[in-house]
């Protein structure tokens, strides 16, 4: 809370970020973005069996990606460490929401309450699908 | 941040035009500035944290719709847009850093380049929920059931790997239209109990006769019983899952529109402000010692980008 | 008493002319809409909220008045659906969630502060005009087909009924920016513009609170925006996500919608704190007690309220996991709201209390708050809300809760500063006997609805059983007393800025530093800078008959140094 009375210089300078870590940052972006559209055709999490692998390592890419806009792009590794507070903040009470929401929806599960049609449609995977029609 | 008061303010506001008469120093005035746009960027989150709930919550219910909507969603042209914006914030990056050193031309350049590139980004949008309306690809009560395999005719989906857009010259599809009605499927007592705001998809009733019903037989036989067949060929393969549609597909498009739609809105707004800081850099009011602004509508600009890093791979990347 | 040595520096006690102070450096309609002086927009504030209140309250009495009886008294079911969801929207929308942060603290936040402005006043004024707009619009679904929904808005009724609930979903989206842009302010302000010196520990606690209360609305409001936002794209495109009949959930509404509403409780109440710690500790004259403690515990309510919003959720078929852990965390709450009470309890003991106005309704504040929060306990247990829910009892409690807590802590607040916000003191007989008014009215008003409630009387029903003719008609009367009540207060507040005693700088002897400039202050707040002395150090200050208010020690002013040479 009260960091930024400890440390910081009185008056801060502006720190201008160097062109070749903006444009190291770019290209690790693309890089990241061209390898988790390709991952995504690699079925990888059916390859060793856990489906969910795949959602995990999208998201883990995004999240990568999301530090370095927030940390190189928007400043935050050279300022105020408070901003990064404000951003961990927010992320953190969206967690919550969606955390809570999702305890209630596991719990009530339509397809776990007797005698209710389960979602059968989709097979797990496209190999187990019935014959078409 | 406090300023002892040695620090001579009326000076300040002398030299300072653009010193606001509440700020003691043009140091405050910039922190405040950057502090308060964090504060704002946080409501931002929450606002699409909303939405990623639902998100999460319709994914847990429905995987099935997820899988089966994901076949519709063009993950290159997904990815093309993502690209897009990535470069649009290294050139708002690099104007920030432009108006930090004074580089006025390289600033308005940079500046002139992010807006071509919210400019783009809405291009392909647009190009996208184009596809998505003529196919009947919508949201609740707007959504037209892919079971007849219309979309692929009209070479709909994505996951080929080819580009949506190759479609061109043949026929433009067909706009939504109402499916024939499935109640005529079901007796007629069954058919009178539902409201008719409830949409049936087509070929989404179970048995025949007096015995038709809405709802899935309990359960089917365990796969393993089944003698394995060999798997068929691609496209036959991709056929038979988009004729093979679960109910209430439509729940997954409502989320994609609303949140890509909410995004879209919000690098309309980000276009904007990116104009107007355009506008005051041409008359030349930004230097070194002034570019709050700059910095301000790029932290927006990226805030815009970072929340689509993370809606690319959850809407487009589903398997 | 003691004679002040003139040749000391003492902060000027009137303004030199009339044209110095804030509400008349300037005339006419467009000094005051364009305006980015936090005091006038507060003022503004004030009177827009005020006017929500009158509204407001005109439908209770509707509602009371209906009532009087079983079967219909004055009007038909479906107007009486109308009436209390209006009665519901309008005074938590427009009252109770703007009225302290927005009115009280847009006033006295900065001064409190040593600050001469909020950080971005531009967006408070904007703050102020969204508001106006907002009102208007929720005002414009009276004259197109009224809203029949409940102020919860609850899914499906609220995406098939025919009354106008997209418009008004439209205004609560826009009351919502207002609040954000309020809160954003707050915040940076706080952060940012204190005076030299004003350290965090040094913030009277009505910041501390304001700070809490921002927070929350900073990270609750934008899910409500959401939350509107989908059900006006559900009644106009019907898009499904709230709509069983589409495969839509809509107890995931009900998520959202408490995911802001429940933390919009302490939005509500949050600020009340502030006023009634400053309150109880001017007026007994002793430091507060446990100033870290009611600091620490307004953040703390403002994080744990994030956590209990299932509780509204217990009877909505919810899953019993989730329930237990939303019950257990709502007694987890009620431990830093208890904190804060015994605080304020102890600070009174051995003080030496004056029985004010403001000191009456920060009194009546503890009682009522007391009742609301002790019964909300009850509704917080899983098992015992079975029984409670959606009756009376639950009514009766967020009344005292929402009223007994925030209207009361209001009304203290408004009566505090008063004097400073017009320069003119009110009747203190006759603001004595309305706040017995209003505390012995609104407890004939609510207390009798916790048995009707316990008897299984249900809320929002427009008929009963005549076994509860009783409960209705001693409620009625106690809100046609409150009701009287007010218009007491209006009078007296209107006489007194027509005639009343010219305020003094600081009539209270209260130690924070609006108090330090002029009654109604400057238009840059501080003509010089204020002596800084801590929040609640009333040892700082001593009564001057002639002046008729309280001043700084002479041997305070001279230690504090700085104001030596601005007087020189």
């Amino acid at each position: 809370m009260s960091s930024e009375h400890s440390a910081a210089p009185a008056a801060p300078e502006v720190h201008v970020v160097p062109i070749r870590v903006l444009v190291g940052v770019w290209l690790a972006l693309i890089v990241l973005t061209v390898l988790t559209v390709a991952a995504s055709w690699v079925d990888f999490g059916h390859l060793v069996g856990e489906p969910w692998l795949n959602l995990v390592g999208a998201l883990t890419i995004a999240v990568v990606k999301g530090s370095l806009v927030a940390l190189y792009f928007m400043h935050l590794r050279y300022e105020n460490p408070f901003h990064g507070f404000i951003l961990v903040t927010a992320l953190a009470f969206v967690g919550l929401l969606i955390g809570i929401a999702m305890i209630d929806v596991q719990a009530t599960r339509p397809d776990l309450i007797p005698n209710y049609a389960p979602a059968l449609e989709t097979p797990a995977s496209p190999t187990d699908l019935p014959p078409a029609p | 941040m406090n300023h002892g008061a040695g620090a001579a303010p009326e000076l300040h506001h002398e030299e300072r035009p653009e010193l606001q008469p509440h700020f003691e120093t043009p140091e405050q005035q910039f922190e405040s500035g950057k502090f308060g746009m964090w504060v704002f960027l946080a409501t931002e989150i929450l606002l699409f944290g909303g939405l990623f709930c639902a998100y999460a919550v319709y994914r847990a219910l429905h995987p099935e719709v997820f899988v089966y909507a994901s076949l519709f969603l063009d993950r290159v042209l997904g990815g093309i847009n993502t690209l897009v914006l990535i470069c649009s914030s290294l050139t708002m990056a690099l104007g920030v850093r432009a108006a930090q050193l004074g580089q006025r031309r390289l600033l308005i350049a940079m500046l002139s380049v992010t807006l071509l590139g919210g400019a783009g980004f809405l291009g392909i949008k647009y190009v996208e929920y184009e596809h998505k309306w003529k196919a009947g690809l919508l949201w609740g009560t707007q959504y037209r059931s892919q079971a007849d395999g219309h979309a692929l005719e009209h070479g709909e989906p994505g996951t080929h790997g080819t580009d949506a857009a190759s479609h061109d010259g043949s026929a433009p599809p067909e706009p939504p239209a109402p499916a024939a009605d499935p109640r005529a499927a079901l007796p007629p007592a069954a058919a009178a109990a539902l409201p008719p705001s409830v949409p049936i998809p087509e070929g989404r009733t179970f048995g025949d006769g007096e015995n038709a019903s809405l709802l899935p037989p309990a359960a089917i036989g365990p796969t393993g019983m089944r003698a394995p067949e060999p798997p068929p060929a691609a496209g036959e393969q991709l056929e038979r899952r988009i004729r093979h549609e679960p109910r209430n597909v439509h729940l997954f498009f409502g989320i994609y529109f609303v949140m890509t739609g909410l995004h879209a809105l919000h690098v309309i707004v980000g276009m904007a402000l990116i104009g107007y800081v355009l506008f005051r850099s041409l008359r030349g009011d930004f230097g070194p010692r002034y570019f709050t602004p700059v910095d301000i509508v790029g932290l927006y600009w990226h805030l815009v980008d970072l929340i689509w890093i993370f809606l690319f791979p959850l809407l487009y990347l589903i398997e | 008493m003691t004679t002040v040595d003139a040749s000391l520096p003492q902060p000027v006690q009137r303004p030199a002319s009339d044209s110095e102070n804030y509400l008349t450096h300037a005339h006419g309609f467009l000094s005051w809409a364009f305006t980015l002086d936090h005091k006038r927009i507060g003022v503004m504030y004030l009177a827009s909220t005020l006017a929500a209140f009158l509204l407001g309250g005109m439908l209770a009495m509707l509602i009371r008045t209906e009532l009087l009886t079983p079967g219909q008294t004055v009007m038909d079911a479906d107007t009486y659906n109308n009436v209390f969801t209006l009665h519901g929207a309008v005074l938590i929308f427009l009252f109770l969630i703007p009225v302290i942060p927005a009115a009280l603290g847009n006033f006295v936040l900065p001064m409190m502060l040593g600050a001469k402005d909020v950080a971005f006043p531009r967006m408070n004024l904007l703050s102020y005009w969204i508001y106006a707009t907002g009102a208007i619009m929720l005002l414009g679904v009276l004259l197109t087909g009224g809203l029949d929904t409940g102020w919860t808005f609850y899914t499906p009724y609220s995406t098939t009924t025919n009354t106008s609930v997209g418009l008004a979903m439209l205004a609560v989206f826009v009351l919502g920016f207002g609040n954000i842009f309020t809160g954003v302010n707050f915040i940076t302000t706080i952060h940012k513009l204190r005076a030299p010196g004003q350290t965090w520990s040094k913030l009277p606690l009505f910041i501390w609170a304001q700070y809490a209360t921002s927070v929350i609305q900073i990270l609750a409001t934008p899910v409500l925006g959401i939350t509107v936002l989908l059900i006006f794209v559900e009644r106009t495109m019907g898009i499904g996500i709230f709509d069983p009949n589409l495969g839509g959930d809509p107890v995931l509404f009900q998520h959202f919608f408490w995911f802001y509403s429940h933390p919009a409780v302490y939005i509500m109440v949050l600020p009340a704190m502030g006023v009634i710690s400053e309150l109880i500790a001017t007026f007994s004259r002793k430091p507060i007690f446990g100033y870290k403690a009611i600091a620490g515990s307004s953040l703390a309510i403002a994080i744990i309220g994030f956590f209990v919003w299932g509780h509204h959720m217990f009877t909505s078929g919810q899953s019993t996991l989730a329930g237990t852990i939303f019950s257990f965390l709502t007694y987890a709450v009620a431990i830093p709201s208890a904190i804060k009470v015994f605080n304020w309890v102890a600070t009174m003991y051995k003080g030496s209390i004056r029985l004010d106005a403001p000191m009456i309704y920060a009194l009546s504040f503890l009682w009522l708050f007391g009742i609301g929060g002790l019964t909300g306990l009850f509704l917080g247990n899983l098992g015992v809300d079975l029984h409670l829910h959606d009756t009376y009892f639950v009514v009766a409690h967020f009344h005292y809760v929402m009223v007994g807590g925030t209207l009361a802590a209001f009304l203290g607040g408004l009566h505090f500063w008063w004097p400073k916000m017009f320069g003119r003191m009110y009747n203190e007989k006759l603001a004595r006997v309305a706040a017995l008014m209003v505390f012995v009215g609104f407890n004939l008003t609510f207390f009798v609805q916790f048995i009707a409630g316990t008897k299984g009387m249900p809320r929002r029903y427009f008929n009963y059983l005549p076994e509860f003719t009783i409960y209705h008609q001693i409620s009625s009367i106690g809100a046609f007393l409150t009701g009287l009540a007010f218009f007491v207060i209006l009078y007296y507040l209107v006489v007194s800025l027509i005639k009343g005693r010219p305020a003094p700088a600081n009539p209270w002897g209260a130690a924070s530093l609006d108090w330090q400039t002029t009654s109604p202050p400057h238009p840059h707040n501080f003509t010089s800078d204020p002596v800084l002395i801590g929040p609640y150090e009333y040892s700082a200050l001593m009564w001057n008959e002639e002046i008729g208010g309280y001043v700084l020690r002479p041997e305070v002013a001279a230690r504090a140094g700085h104001g030596q040479e601005a007087q020189a």
